[in-house]
């Protein structure tokens, strides 16, 4: 990770000390551990701050829409998916944009780190090749890396990216596939288990809107939660909204989801998300035979209609 | 007084006959102030609680009254809650920021009677801090680990039990009803050491912050400091101090109610106008409005800052934007930011 960070380095200041373009977007330190945090370069010697490593869980595709000046982006797998449906929609110009590829192993989640520390909080961590080690005031205690990645990167099948002006480090071998286990498992419940089960979840939710800010392809100037007239949810926080809410947000990302998993690292309550999205993922994929930002030229399923399109809605096939 | 860790179970179970027992309650990962049931349900284990239990007070969706249409004409129907409560195990910070919520919900102009109802009837028994978390800078915020202010009753957890303090007259007549034993010398003197030992290692610095921002309203550092935020509510709902709403009707044709829920100042809606025009256009008058509001309109509105330090806009923003390194920013202290 250290070469790949000098590497990054390297490429955002030279982008910007020939004027290829006007800002690089990329991580830099973060102000807590295993943290890595979003930063904005405009000068060369700017350029050092960089960083790469297991912390840069955000999606940097969220800082790419409609922006005037020439970007360079730092962009993991996921990262380039979103940016393939962004260019899709017209959202940002390609010409405009530089994007530095960067394969990635997974980021950590910081949720799995919380529930190992039982209440006690994190003062350092350092990984080392395939362990973390995690300082508490209780002492210190080592984990494997391969525990605390988050889920949505231990079933990632594009950890390298799929659209790139420079590909930097070495691309990362193949996962396994991916067999929506999660999701199955869910839809295997009971109607009543599913609807516990999500009400349990989201009476947690605070409605913060933080994963639908997260999200890159959640870029309407009106969301419909915010709509007055009419008014399609209500505005006060309760289980069956929040619900609604979620469910809305989760249909309007059909197709176009990316399965990055932003919205579920965003959720400062910590409500898993995933398993939504990524029934609608799973969908897509099985009906149409489509994966949201994969490649650039292939027609997005909501702009694509065939004959033999499966439609069991509307006659029982 | 003294509670024994062992009695305290009993002890809740106790007060519970007389009023509704707020607690941290043990939530997967995090802890978060919810009314109990029996005293078992409390956790006092994690420094601090995910929101913070100024919900208690100003609920996040609170109903202020209801109102239907019948055939005899239109029927209205106040909400105000008036039942007796006490919130277990709240900080030192979080104490603070009620008093600082007083403030707003009680002051010269205009006094809240649905807040002030609850706070009137509601008793605060605190729980000082023996391991601050890293991300708590209260004695940089004219707070304290042990600071007592807002409290009604002070705990120190001193191991085997929590030598308890009444400090006020509501505080006074609660412990009073619970029968406790006095608290030994050698007691006393474990809570003293305690109180002694508890170390906040973050600093932040505010020395010539006010004045920063008195003069700053333009200064180009606004440009910057907005721009990796996504615009949430993350910081503003799970901060102890933030304290903006707004009012709707819930309602079905002419049955409903209206409801006060609230509101944040990094959400775009914040100040949009009927008309269409958005005084804060984007992020950056956004985060202005945030920084200004707790350093300096607060301050001068009512000399107090309205961050207690507590740490949880740290913990909980998506993006890892820390308000102590915004302050630093503003105050020109390091050069993190990229002009
Ligand atoms: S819905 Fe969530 S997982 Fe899907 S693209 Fe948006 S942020 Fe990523
Ligand atoms: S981020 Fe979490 S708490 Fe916030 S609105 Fe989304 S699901 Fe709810
Ligand atoms: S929590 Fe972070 S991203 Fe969300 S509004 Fe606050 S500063 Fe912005
Ligand atoms: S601004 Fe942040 S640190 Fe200060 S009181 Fe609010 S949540 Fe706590
Ligand atoms: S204006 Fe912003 S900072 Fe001030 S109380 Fe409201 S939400 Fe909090």
């Amino acid at each position: 990770m250290q070469e790949l960070a000098a590497a990054i380095r390297e490429t955002a200041r030279k982008l910007l000390e020939e004027k290829t373009v006007d800002l690089v977007i990329g991580f830099a330190s973060g102000s807590l551990p295993l943290r890595s945090t979003p930063c904005f370069i405009r000068k060369p010697e700017d350029a050092a701050k960089l960083v790469f490593d297991a912390g840069c869980e955000n999606n940097l595709a969220n800082y790419l829409r409609q922006r005037d000046e020439k970007v360079a982006v730092v962009a993991k797998g996921c990262d380039t998916r979103a940016i393939v449906v962004l260019l899709q929609e017209n959202q940002i110009k390609r010409d405009n944009l530089y994007i530095i590829g960067v394969p990635c192993q997974g980021m950590i989640d910081r949720v799995k780190i919380d529930a190992l520390l039982d209440g006690k909080d994190l003062l350092a961590a350092e990984v080392q090749g395939e362990a973390v080690t995690l300082k508490t005031a209780a002492g210190e205690k080592q984990v494997a890396l391969v525990d605390v990645l988050h889920d949505t990167c231990k079933t990632c099948q594009y950890g390298n990216p799929v659209i790139y002006d420079v590909l930097l480090g070495e691309p990362v071998k193949p996962r396994q596939a991916d067999d929506f286990a999660d999701v199955k498992a869910f839809e295997a419940l009971s109607p009543a288990e599913r609807k516990a089960r999500l009400t349990e979840e989201f009476s947690k939710c605070i409605r913060c809107y933080a994963c639908r800010n997260a999200c890159p392809m959640c870029y309407c100037s009106e969301c419909f939660v915010d709509c007055s007239t009419p008014i399609w949810i209500k505005k006060s926080v309760d289980p069956a909204d929040n619900m609604m809410f979620q469910a809305v947000r989760v249909f309007h990302l059909a197709g176009r989801c990316a399965d990055c998993g932003a919205c579920d690292r965003a959720c400062p309550m910590g409500l898993n998300l995933r398993t939504m999205t990524r029934k609608l993922v799973m969908d897509v994929k099985e009906l149409f035979g489509y994966e949201a930002g994969v490649n650039l030229d292939a027609k997005p399923a909501l702009s694509e209609f065939a004959f033999d399109d499966p439609q069991p809605f509307l006659v029982k096939e | 007084m003294i509670i024994k860790k062992s009695e305290l179970n009993a002890v809740l179970d106790k007060l519970l006959a007389g009023y509704q027992v707020y607690a941290p309650v043990k939530e997967g990962n995090y802890a978060v102030f919810k009314q109990i049931a029996n005293g078992g349900q409390a956790y006092l284990g994690y420094s601090n609680s995910k929101i913070p239990p100024k919900g208690i007070l100003f609920p996040q969706s609170e109903k202020l009254y209801s109102y239907s249409v019948t055939a005899e004409g239109a029927r209205v129907e106040e909400h105000i809650d008036g039942s007796k409560k006490v919130v277990f195990g709240i900080r030192p910070c979080d104490a603070k920021s009620i008093t600082l919520l007083d403030f707003v919900f009680n002051n010269d102009k205009y006094t809240d009677p649905y807040y002030m109802t609850r706070r009137n009837n509601t008793v605060l028994v605190g729980l000082g801090c023996n391991q601050p978390a890293p991300t708590c800078f209260c004695t940089s915020m004219q707070s304290g680990p042990f600071a007592s202010e807002g409290m009604d009753v002070m705990l120190v957890d001193i191991g085997e039990g929590y030598v308890a303090q009444a400090l006020t007259d509501k505080g006074k007549e609660l412990l009073a009803g619970l029968g406790l034993p006095e608290a030994s010398a050698d007691d006393q003197k474990a809570a003293e050491d305690v109180k002694a030992a508890a170390v906040v290692s973050c600093q932040v610095n505010t020395e010539g912050l006010k004045a920063k921002l008195d003069a700053g309203f333009d200064d180009p550092v606004w440009n910057r400091i907005y721009e990796k935020c996504l615009g949430c509510a993350a910081c503003t709902y799970l901060c102890p101090t933030c304290h903006c709403f707004d009012i709707v009707d819930d309602a079905v044709d002419c049955n409903g109610c209206r409801v006060r829920n609230w509101d944040a100042c990094m959400f775009p809606l914040f100040t949009l106008h009927g008309s269409g025009h958005n005084p804060r256009p984007s992020g950056k008058e956004r985060w202005r409005q945030r920084v200004m509001h707790k350093f300096k309109y607060f301050v001068d509105n009512f000399n107090a800052t309205a961050c207690v330090g507590c740490g949880r806009c740290i913990k909980n923003c998506p993006v890892n934007l820390d308000i102590r390194e915004v302050l630093a920013d503003i105050l020109g202290s390091e050069a993190r930011l990229d002009k």
